[in-house]
């Protein structure tokens, strides 16, 4: 028995990463950031607002939250919808409440499905993130390139369309990409995009199309993680989220602008017995000083204006 | 295939000689950082898939290089603050891949063993022969970017071989004779070290490593949130600490900084170790001087003691 001789074969050992996506970085080693009136922490809540359909064909595979019962999955289905419905206005609340604007990482297809809703996400002025077509219509390795360039563009055109907005940050459902994603998203007028989660601050992203900016959207923090992967209490959400918080801000101090970025849900967060802990954390967040709740795209907007004076 | 590897005899935990750290210390802690490297596109190993969505695994592969850019540099602080060296189980090629990275745990004068080269090829499939390459090539490696002769191995994502120990105990010493390749991590049997048999009959030993307190174990497969964690590792080490006093103990934290050191999650790991450190007659160590100080004074009363326990005095 032997494996054939590549496996002991390395090509690409050498310095830096084993691919041409992105430079290898310390954070540790990166001029420190500087947040606008001096800010520590920048705080990024992106709300998903997303639609489950019922006739998943999960290719190549059934995204997390989705389906899991034969069809018709109706517990799911519906329980997916509740967030679109009642969920999403706790969440609304309790944001204004503590004076938190979010950003909206949107599946185009609720465009049609849930015009009310996106109307007055629209009229709140907050930023837009595409968030592809719907949570059924994943990215991945081995897509047909016509296939996946006509869902880019489908997804962007309606989103565009619809809010009036340039849309330029961009979530993969499920967070997955082909090898032709970045490519695709960059041809398309999209500036960033929040699918790798290997840092805690912005980084430059190559494509054949033009650069990218990698944002940083925790998943480890992820309400849909943290509750549903790892079957944490919402106490235990509210804990991670404020230790992370101290984390940050302490790190901030000695090394320059952080940024707290949590993804949620309103099918999770938005049920009555959750919405305490995100009202709690808000709360505990909002009293440190030094927090600036922004957009993505004045985060980016910030790191960029300091990253060209650095670069000289 | 065996019932049995056969690499150690039944010896049970009771009435074992005495072990005492040095100084007294009752038990001997260690702090293990892996520090990985996983490829986005390994060859496929027929027996193990490395990533479970087509090429590109962006999840998978994205995380795990957040240990690499932000983690490591956080866990290095709070071990400084605690006067933990880490013993960094190493995949090798990082040493071309991040340099830094070891610049700045050599500056600490950390261990290093092997955990083979990268983290995506395993060994399953592998002959004697491409197993012994591929462990000749990461210790090799290690000796010529650090200058230390690699003492232990952690087999490359627990991937192993029947012949795995043997041949990184043959290997260890081609290269660097009785100062290389003499302790593994890849046993859980015991929270003692306790000898092994290699078929070259080296002096060689088992040191406890840990799966049930390694943060990946704990966060990723067992799903446990970081206060209990925190709770977990403190708890191990009462007992440990307790049983010491009988004869020493080994307590070892394996980490992953893609897991321990998410904002959210160091500080539970922190105040373990303010903890553990805060107790006296506890030996704060490496692998190989655990491995080192027991083939010196333990090994030989303890290989005597199994053989006259195996044949029943």
């Amino acid at each position: 028995m032997a494996l054939d001789k590549e496996h002991l074969q390395y090509p690409r050992r050498r310095y830096g990463m084993d691919h041409d996506r992105y430079a290898w970085s310390l954070l540790s080693r990166r001029p420190p950031v500087q947040w606008p009136g001096g800010a520590k922490l920048a705080l990024w809540i992106n709300v998903g607002l997303q639609f489950f359909p019922l006739d998943q064909r999960g290719k190549p595979f059934a995204v997390p939250g989705g389906m899991t019962m034969p069809y018709p999955d109706l517990r799911h289905f519906s329980l997916r919808d509740y967030g679109n419905r009642v969920g999403i206005f706790r969440l609304l609340r309790a944001l204004d409440e503590y004076g938190v604007k979010p950003s909206f990482a949107v599946n185009t297809q609720l465009v049609e499905r849930a015009p009310y809703l996106l109307e007055k996400i629209a009229a709140r002025g907050d930023e837009i993130l595409c968030h592809g077509w719907n949570m059924d219509s994943l990215h991945y390795g081995g897509m047909e390139a016509g296939e996946e360039a006509a869902l880019v563009e489908r997804s962007l055109a309606g989103l565009r369309a619809f809010s009036g907005q340039p849309v330029s940050g961009w979530l993969s459902p499920a967070r997955n990409e082909s090898e032709h994603t970045p490519e695709l998203l960059a041809a398309n007028g999209i500036r960033y995009f929040c699918d790798w989660v290997n840092d805690d601050m912005p980084y430059p992203f190559r494509t054949a199309a033009g650069e990218l900016v990698a944002m940083p959207l925790s998943n480890e923090l992820d309400d849909q993680f943290i509750l549903l992967n790892n079957l944490h209490s919402e106490q235990s959400w509210q804990e991670q989220v404020c230790d992370a918080c101290d984390y940050l801000l302490q790190e901030a101090g000695d090394d320059g602008g952080r940024i707290l970025a949590l993804n949620i849900h309103p099918w999770l967060l938005g049920q009555p017995h959750r919405i305490g802990k995100l009202e709690a954390a808000l709360d505990y967040i909002t009293r440190n000083d030094g927090i600036w709740s922004a957009h993505p795209g004045e985060i980016l907007c910030a790191w960029q204006a300091g990253q060209q004076n650095t670069d000289n | 295939m065996k019932a049995d590897p056969g690499f150690y005899d039944y010896w049970p935990y009771e009435n074992r000689p005495r072990i005492q750290w040095p100084g007294g210390a009752r038990l001997a802690f260690w702090v293990a950082p892996n520090i990985e490297f996983y490829e986005l596109d390994p060859p496929a190993n027929p027996f193990r898939k490395a990533w479970p969505q087509p090429y590109p695994a962006t999840p998978g592969y994205s995380i795990r290089d957040y240990g690499n850019r932000v983690g490591h540099v956080r866990q290095m602080e709070v071990l400084d603050r605690y006067g933990v060296k880490g013993s960094v189980s190493l995949s090798t090629a990082l040493c071309e891949h991040h340099p830094e990275i070891i610049d700045l745990c050599a500056q600490r004068d950390w261990e290093f063993f092997s955990h083979g080269i990268y983290n995506t090829r395993y060994t399953y499939g592998m002959s004697a022969e491409q197993e012994r390459e591929m462990i000749r090539d990461s210790m090799a490696t290690i000796l010529r970017h650090t200058g230390q002769h690699c003492a232990g191995y952690l087999a490359p994502a627990l991937s192993h071989s029947e012949l795995t120990l043997d041949l990184f105990a043959e290997v260890g010493t081609e290269l660097g004779g009785d100062d290389a390749g003499f302790y593994t991590c890849d046993l859980f049997h015991d929270d003692q070290p306790t000898p092994i048999h290699t078929r070259s009959g080296k002096r060689f030993v088992s040191v406890p490593y840990s799966l049930e307190m390694n943060d990946t174990i704990a966060y990723v497969v067992n799903k446990v949130e970081p206060r209990r964690y925190g709770q977990m590792l403190r708890d191990n080490f009462d007992r440990l600490y307790r049983e010491g006093a009988d004869s020493g103990t080994v307590m070892c934290i394996p980490t992953h900084n893609y897991q321990v050191s998410c904002p959210h999650r160091l500080r539970a790991f922190e105040e373990a170790l303010e903890y553990i450190t805060g107790h006296s007659d506890v030996w704060v160590t490496t692998g190989r001087e655990i491995a080192r100080y027991f083939l010196d004074h333990y090994y030989d009363q303890s290989v005597a003691d199994i053989a006259a326990r195996s044949e029943g005095n």
